[in-house]
């Protein structure tokens, strides 16, 4: 496909997108996911509209979006606080398809071997076994698409969820996060080589939430900047003070940056999963996160602390995506220890090529 | 209400050879200069450089070639810039001349006066101040109060410019002034000076870290003649504006303290304590969002656009930046700085020190910039 084209490809399914979350969301539906209740139909209108494909290429059946279009889905998802596992079924499928498999059926999420989740070689075949922390949606999703990895090449495997324990839980903004523990033999042929291992499973998850941390953000900042030039106190709007004003253009860059991070972290996502601009991108949108919450519930007063108020499900999303696939701390200390290692007149060199 | 789009800039593909021929360059030119020299980031002067520059065609690269320039896109004097600071190259001769005089120049300047001064900037041996702030005139421009009362043949200037960077070894300044009573914004106009002009005194200003770049500049009664008028008498105030959204976004803006970063790991260099690991990678990422953010905007300059929103995000976000290195570095490393320490990064933790505060207030404040940035977000 041409640059144009693809361009134009972006850019349609984007306004699809853009139209189908804004169809669905609504403060009830939001409040019903939070209290547990999948939104079944939002779900079959969003992978009817090839949203759950875009990652795949089209000659594996799938709609082969450039990685600013899938980013552009993440982000606008994020902008919307759309309660699906839609970046974690685009996800899925990539892998699956990378690895040389079939794709997924319905709803799929995705984990790395580590700590206590292991794929082993036992006999002619493998053994999952431990727990798979904090599945994003592990009680929706169908399957389960673990990365391993042996002798530093990756290995992929597929399983139901069905075939595992889980223990139900959440992160803050109440979307699922569940514990799957595992104790299964698999066959020889269930687990495949896959281009990806676990580091790169998790620089995918980090590159993700760092898109939609940018997403949030762009809702946080225009929320914040309507509510400011509507609401009146002393007589004036409370855009015409210049505390709340310099308050605000704090949170527009803070907003700007998250973007930017967004873009490495899209771009990343599209080449390579190279590990600079995406530990980059989870910090920084981590940062502007924290920082960007803070303000915007300030400047909403009480209004904005009220459950009746759609800030929440943003700035809870903020809290809680800034933490997951590793927070800032995590992301800087590994790179911190990178430029460390390099040295100092390696520095200005390693930046330029991030 | 303003979206924040900052699309991606492609480099062009032979920024990867400029890049390194621009690094080959800087590595037998300056190879002597110290740390606390290379400090000075964009504020070290040095003509013979500046020359060398402009043999190299590194001064006026997006210029049209009638005046000397390279028709270069804004991305490769993107590549030339970022090398240059992130060196510590001396670039203050000629910096003023190939950031916003000559680009200003060019767009209001007579044929005579891009003629005659454009092709000189270019080699690198035409060096500009700024003719902006007042004693009582610093973030309310409109407030310039130096007077240019039209007179048979020209105009006699009167009045005191102030902060005026390197006006003791600049060739021209661009002075604004004002030509006409009218409210504020109206009756300003900008001049072409030459700085040998009779009747002009340039006095140093000595910084808190005692060095002398700024200066103040006094016009008594000085005559210019009437072809010394840049762009259209009583458009000044439009100028200017055109000529600060050059001055906002480039990698000057979060790379001044550059040198203390790079000098930070140095000496840190194997540090196993996750909390200097935690405290370098945080500011590396940083760099690395905001270089993406910086670059995204020349894209719109060559573009076309007029990013002056997205420039104004850029300088505070990068003002911050720089301004966290040295409270950040000084946590990390045991030691107290001082300009006459022996120790490299001491000394350019205290130059960077005593520096910082310069960075949030030159080229538009803090709070300037965070005033345009909300009028674009529509609250005023």
């Amino acid at each position: 496909m041409d640059d144009q084209n693809t361009d134009d490809l972006n850019s349609l399914v984007a306004q699809t997108a853009s139209r189908l979350f804004g169809d669905h969301m609504t403060h009830a539906l939001s409040a019903a996911a939070e209290e547990g209740a999948f939104p079944a139909g939002f779900w079959t209108a969003a992978e009817e509209a090839g949203l759950t494909l875009a990652m795949v290429p089209e000659a594996a059946g799938g709609v082969g979006l450039g990685a600013e279009g899938c980013a552009a889905i993440i982000r606008l998802a994020g902008a919307h606080a759309v309660p699906l596992p839609l970046a974690e079924t685009m996800l899925a499928n990539r892998l699956l398809v990378a690895g040389g498999r079939e794709l997924g059926e319905g709803i799929l999420t995705f984990a790395a071997t580590s700590g206590s989740l292991s794929l082993r070689r036992e006999g002619a075949g493998w053994r999952l076994s431990g727990v798979a922390a904090r599945v994003p949606y592990g009680r929706n999703a169908q399957s389960l698409v673990v990365v391993g990895e042996e002798d530093g090449a990756g290995r992929l495997a597929c399983v139901p969820l069905s075939a595992g324990t889980l223990t139900p839980g959440e992160n803050i903004a109440r979307e699922p996060r569940d514990d799957v523990a595992f104790d299964l033999l698999l066959e020889a042929d269930a687990v495949t080589q896959s281009p990806f291992g676990p580091a790169e499973a998790e620089r995918m998850g980090a590159a993700v939430r760092a898109i939609a941390l940018a997403g949030a953000l762009d809702t946080v900042l225009e929320l914040t900047a309507t509510y400011v030039g509507e609401r009146v106190q002393f007589g004036r709007t409370l855009s015409k003070f210049q505390a709340v004003q310099q308050q605000v253009a704090i949170l527009a860059t803070q907003t700007a940056a998250a973007g930017g991070a967004a873009g490495l972290a899209a771009q990343a996502l599209g080449e390579g999963l190279a590990f600079a601009p995406i530990a980059a991108a989870k910090v920084r949108a981590g940062e502007a996160a924290g920082i960007a919450a803070g303000i915007a519930h300030q400047m909403h007063g009480a209004m904005g602390f009220s459950y009746e108020h759609q800030l929440h499900f943003l700035t809870k999303r903020l809290w809680a995506w800034r933490e997951e696939f590793g927070n800032e701390a995590v992301w800087s200390r590994r790179l911190g220890a990178d430029v460390l290692r390099r040295g100092a007149d390696d520095l200005w060199p390693f930046i330029a090529a991030a | 209400m303003h979206h924040f789009e900052f699309p991606p800039a492609q480099l062009p593909e032979d920024a990867q050879a400029l890049r390194a021929e621009v690094r080959a360059f800087l590595a037998e030119t300056i190879a002597t200069r110290t740390p606390l020299e290379r400090a000075q980031s964009w504020i070290g002067f040095d003509a013979d450089f500046s020359r060398r520059m402009g043999e190299r065609g590194w001064i006026a690269m997006t210029w049209p070639k009638a005046y000397g320039g390279h028709e270069r896109t804004a991305l490769h004097r993107y590549v030339v810039l970022e090398e240059m600071l992130a060196a510590g190259a001396p670039v203050a001769a000629h910096w003023i001349a190939d950031r916003q005089s000559g680009p200003t120049l060019l767009r209001y300047g007579s044929a005579a006066q891009r003629a005659d001064i454009l092709p000189r900037i270019a080699t690198g041996q035409c060096f500009f101040c700024i003719g902006m702030s007042e004693p009582g005139s610093g973030s309310d421009l409109a407030a310039a109060r130096t007077r240019a009362e039209p007179v048979e043949g020209g105009y006699r200037v009167s009045g005191t410019k102030l902060w005026t960077t390197y006006a003791h070894e600049a060739h021209y300044m661009i002075l604004l002034a004002r030509t006409a009573p009218g409210e504020r914004h109206e009756g300003l106009s900008q001049f072409l000076v030459d700085m040998k002009t009779p009747g002009i005194t340039v006095r140093p200003i000595v910084d808190i870290a005692g060095a002398h770049h700024f200066n103040e500049v006094h016009f008594e009664d000085v005559f210019l003649p009437a072809d010394s008028i840049l762009g259209n008498p009583g458009d000044g105030w439009k100028q200017v504006m055109g000529e600060l959204a050059f001055e906002r976004s480039g990698p000057e803006r979060f790379l001044s303290s550059f040198t203390l970063l790079k000098e930070l790991v140095r000496v840190l260099a194997d540090d196993p304590r996750e909390a200097a690991q935690e405290a370098v990678g945080r500011l590396v990422a940083h760099l690395i969002v905001l270089r993406r953010l910086s670059t995204s905007v020349a894209g719109m300059l060559q573009a076309g656009q007029d990013p002056q929103l997205d420039a104004a995000v850029v300088k505070d976000l990068g003002a911050l930046f720089e301004q966290e290195i040295p409270e950040i570095a000084r946590r990390l490393v045991s030691g107290e700085p001082s300009l006459a320490s022996t120790s490299s990064f001491l000394n350019v933790l205290a130059y960077t020190t005593l520096n910082a505060p310069s960075f949030s207030l030159r080229g538009g404040t803090r709070e300037i910039l965070r005033g345009i940035i909300a009028r674009g977000l529509g609250l005023r």
